[in-house]
């Protein structure tokens, strides 16, 4: 493949999960000195297969070489012993303690007395030659999120790691900490380390790494030299070319207009600017889809349509009614319903009964109770309905939702946020991790409400179920909306290009 | 290591019934040990603190006694608990009440009963609400840890009843003790029969049946209970969790209050230091038995009634067996260490495993 020698090789590796394939015979090289970025969608696997390579999962299938010699891990301390560190999204560091206590916190043994003036000098020498600049006696919580991420590296390298797996660093970074990274990352390449980068934004793939794999649906669709590909070529291998699907009939039933977004910004968790300037409309009878490579503003989208989020500038109105500075309560009121993405977070409580998850959001409706009064009987009809209508598999309304499988647990989410009487339905990933029976029953759903009249807002990384159930499809890049396009005539590599950043008009010239 | 905790993927109701049960018993047994080590024969010493307790009416009367401050501070933190506000300051909150009660008195004022009693229940109710608001507005809006603020704040409630016997309201012909003069019979609290057992123990039951419908069948109720599993979801649904930490926070200082006022009103008849024993105090002992009674109202008011007996008991072997006072606190400790300790089975479960061979 070339002339370098492999640090890291892994073969055939296939990890399974009850009912889902997460690394289908994977393989994966990995040069002495290079930067390699994975690369793919949400669940496409990329974790699972680090995981595998720290040690954290056992494989099921398949070998892994370290310099040439067969290893088996037992423990992520086989990983580290052999040179193979990894930088979580979430840091694992003691803020109260000093970056050198960080550092060297687990490293000795017993009771043997650790030397932290000898090891402070350590961390200074590693932090001036790779160029990591963070000061060894400050302490954690005084530092910014980008110098936490530069301990996080420096732990790994204090550890004599060769080998150093970034899971997508750059995603909690401003571009100024984002750039000052891909110089350490350069640094260190020169030095001889390996780097396995994982990310899904091209434009940084593109700048920072020497080889790209991308990984769909646990598979290795195709190791490529950077140089010797385009954002366009990438943005088709991770969503895949030849998509075979089955639309909708569209019959045109487009009516009033349900929810109007005009210049709407909004700030993420973190305080970056996750929205900027977003202006849509959804009329009723109309599926709008948003397509966009994770986390490029889907769920701050979400929130504030839902209420959920606070809009910095801009307005949002739900049939005809303003909601600027309404609760997620008003947003209900107004006949807003939502399936979010995260289900056992956010859309269900997991150690209440299914009757009570039935109404978590309905609770306040005069059929279920008289003034301050929850009528606990007629929720549990309701429960029951549900069960029945929607085809849920549990062993009866009072069992702690907590224990159903993903697509029951979907469609208890479903069933409630569908049958109440909604003018919008917000609806994100619906079918991520389904199986193909309960994927259909959602879109079929899906699709009922539009005729109805629902507007529906569709938030999807799948774009084959995008095409199929929408009328118009929106494209996210870095929380802007880079064109909406009829879904009959869209073309995936249009759709693709746009997801990478272009405008819809560059992207269709 | 071969052995593994592993999340259970149901909580296991037996476990968390039978985890309070078995804490009890392996406390005593522990506490068992220790007066073995002093030369006490444990069995003798629980014998006699059980038959005390609840073998005489006296005594039981007694127990209930100790068991009316319980249950109303233990419903209040109960309370706060389900929605994960983590209230350790029902002492300070008794003894605000407490305070309001008798400043009532203080004004000198005498109504009828009719009317005194029922103004010392709406201040005592008031000032406890009051203080409990402090840390419960103190996190709302600055995100201040309410378990540091809430234990303070029972320092100062206690210096500041402290304040006012010593100063202002101490009742000069108390021989320099620092207490109030005793309340006119219009500020007391009416007895049952010849016991002690005073109406207290009524607004105690009235509260755990208000608290259970409210919990059980509400609407309100249900945004707690949700609140505390899960407060995202709690603002998916559009719960306002905010206004629910003020009110919970306002109905818990209330109970503690209420039972700060019935404690001096029944019991104690004036303003004193101590309102509360010194060595096990009534607002502490409530978290334990928060804890017991698993978040149900008719659980606290049965914890409440045993730890009453251990109170009750625990003084009697004091004075028969030369027992120190500390003796019940001890097993107090030792059943709250082995509840906190055995909830972690009724979520987790112990496995052996061996290590997993790797596929090559």
């Amino acid at each position: 493949m070339s002339d370098s020698r492999a640090a890291v090789s892994m073969r055939g590796v296939t990890k399974r999960f009850p009912g889902v394939i997460a690394n289908d015979r994977v393989d994966l090289e990995l040069l002495e000195g290079e930067i390699h970025t994975l690369l793919g969608e949400n669940g496409a696997g990329k974790s699972t297969l680090m995981n595998v390579l720290t040690g954290i999962y056992l494989p099921d299938e398949g070998s892994i070489s370290v310099a040439g010699k067969p290893v088996r891990f037992n423990s992520p301390k086989d990983a580290i012993a052999l040179g193979i560190g990894m930088v979580h999204q979430h840091f694992k560091l003691v803020q109260s303690h000093t970056v050198t206590e960080n550092i060297v916190l687990g490293l000795a043994g017993g009771f043997q007395p650790v030397r932290l003036s000898e090891a402070e000098g350590r961390v200074a020498e590693l932090s001036e030659r790779y160029g990591v600049k963070v000061d060894p006696g400050a302490h954690v919580w005084e530092l910014s999120i980008g110098e936490q991420q530069r301990v996080e590296i420096l732990k790994i390298l204090f550890r004599g790691a060769k080998i150093l797996l970034l899971d997508e660093p750059t995603a909690v970074l401003t571009p100024q900490e984002a750039d000052e990274l891909f110089v350490t990352l350069r640094s260190m390449r020169e030095k001889g380390h390996s780097i396995v980068f994982i990310s899904h934004k091209l434009d940084e793939v593109m700048a920072i790494s020497d080889r790209i794999t991308v990984l769909r649906g646990g598979k290795n669709v195709g190791t490529v030299q950077t140089s010797a590909t385009s954002p366009r070529a990438l943005s088709n291998l991770m969503v895949g070319r030849e998509i075979q699907f089955q639309t909708y009939p569209r019959p045109e039933m487009k009516g009033e207009s349900i929810l109007e977004v005009k210049g709407v910004s909004a700030e993420g968790d973190r305080g970056l600017p996750a929205l900027k300037d977003v202006s849509f409309e959804v009329a009723s009878g109309e599926i709008l889809g948003f397509a966009g490579v994770a986390g490029n503003g889907q769920e701050e989208l979400a929130q504030v349509v839902t209420g959920l989020k606070a809009i910095s500038s801009g307005s949002i109105t739900v049939d005809g009614r303003p909601m600027a500075g309404a609760s997620a309560k008003d947003f209900i009121d107004a006949g807003v319903s939502y399936v979010p993405a995260d289900r056992h977070g956010v859309a269900t409580v997991g150690d209440m009964s299914l009757t009570h998850n039935s109404v978590l959001r309905r609770y306040r409706e005069e059929k279920f109770g008289q003034g301050p009064l929850l009528n606990l009987v007629a929720a549990s009809k309701y429960a029951d309905r549900l069960i029945e209508e929607f085809d849920i598999k549990t062993p009866g309304r009072e069992t702690a939702v907590r224990t159903l499988s993903g697509g029951n647990l979907q469609k208890v989410i479903l069933a409630r946020e569908m049958t109440t009487r909604h003018r919008l339905l917000v609806v994100m990933s619906a079918t991520h991790g389904l199986d193909v029976g309960a994927t259909e029953f959602v879109r079929e759903t899906l699709n009922h409400h539009r005729e109805e009249g629902a507007a529906i807002v569709l938030i999807s990384e799948d774009l084959e179920e995008l095409l199929s159930l929408s009328d118009r499809i929106a494209v996210l890049f870095h929380g802007e909306i880079m064109g909406i396009v009829d879904a009959a005539q869209a073309e995936i590599e249009t759709l693709g290009l746009m997801m990478a950043g272009e405008r819809q008009s560059e992207a269709v010239a | 290591m071969p052995l593994r905790l592993e999340m259970r993927l149901e909580r296991s109701r037996r476990l968390e019934y039978l985890v309070p049960v078995l804490s009890v018993l392996l406390a005593l047994a522990v506490s068992g040990l220790l007066l073995l080590m002093t030369g006490t024969n444990p069995l003798t010493a629980y014998g006699e603190m059980f038959s005390e307790a609840f073998g005489t009416s006296y005594g039981f009367a007694e127990v209930l006694v100790k068991a009316t401050p319980l249950i109303l501070c233990g419903l209040g933190v109960m309370l706060a608990f389900k929605m994960l506000f983590w209230n350790i300051g029902a002492e300070g909150q008794l003894h605000m009440g407490a305070w309001g009660a008798t400043a009532v008195v203080m004004t000198g004022w005498d109504g009828s009963p009719w009317l005194m009693v029922p103004a010392m229940v709406v201040a005592g109710m008031i000032c406890g609400a009051i203080w409990a608001l402090i840390p419960a507005f103190l996190k709302v809006q600055l995100n201040c840890n309410e378990i540091i603020t809430t234990l303070l704040l029972n320092y100062v409630a206690i210096l500041w009843v402290a304040h006012f016997i010593y100063g202002p309201w101490k009742d000069p012909e108390s021989f320099g003790f620092p207490m109030t003069k005793q309340f006119p019979d219009g500020a007391q609290l009416l007895r049952f029969g010849d016991s002690r057992v005073h109406l207290g123990l009524v607004f105690a039951l009235l509260a755990a049946v208000v608290l259970y419908f409210l919990q059980e069948k509400s609407r309100w109720g249900f945004e707690i209970a949700v609140t505390g599993n899960n407060p995202t979801a709690a603002e998916y649904a559009g719960m306002n969790s905010r206004r629910n930490i003020l009110l919970v926070m306002a109905i818990s200082g209330g109970l503690a209050g209420l039972a700060g006022m019935s404690e001096i009103a029944g019991i104690q008849l004036k303003l004193l230091k101590d309102i509360s024993p010194h060595a096990a105090p009534y607002g502490y002992t409530a978290i334990i038995i928060a804890w017991l009674a698993r978040r149900n109202p008719w659980g606290v008011v049965l914890v409440s009634v045993l730890m009453g007996g251990l109170y009750v008991g625990g003084e009697t072997v004091q004075i028969t067996m030369k027992l120190p006072v500390n003796f019940v606190l001890i097993i107090q400790a030792l059943i709250l260490f082995f509840v906190l300790g055995g909830d972690i089975l009724s979520r987790y479960k112990l496995v052996y495993r061996r290590e997993a061979p790797i596929g090559g």
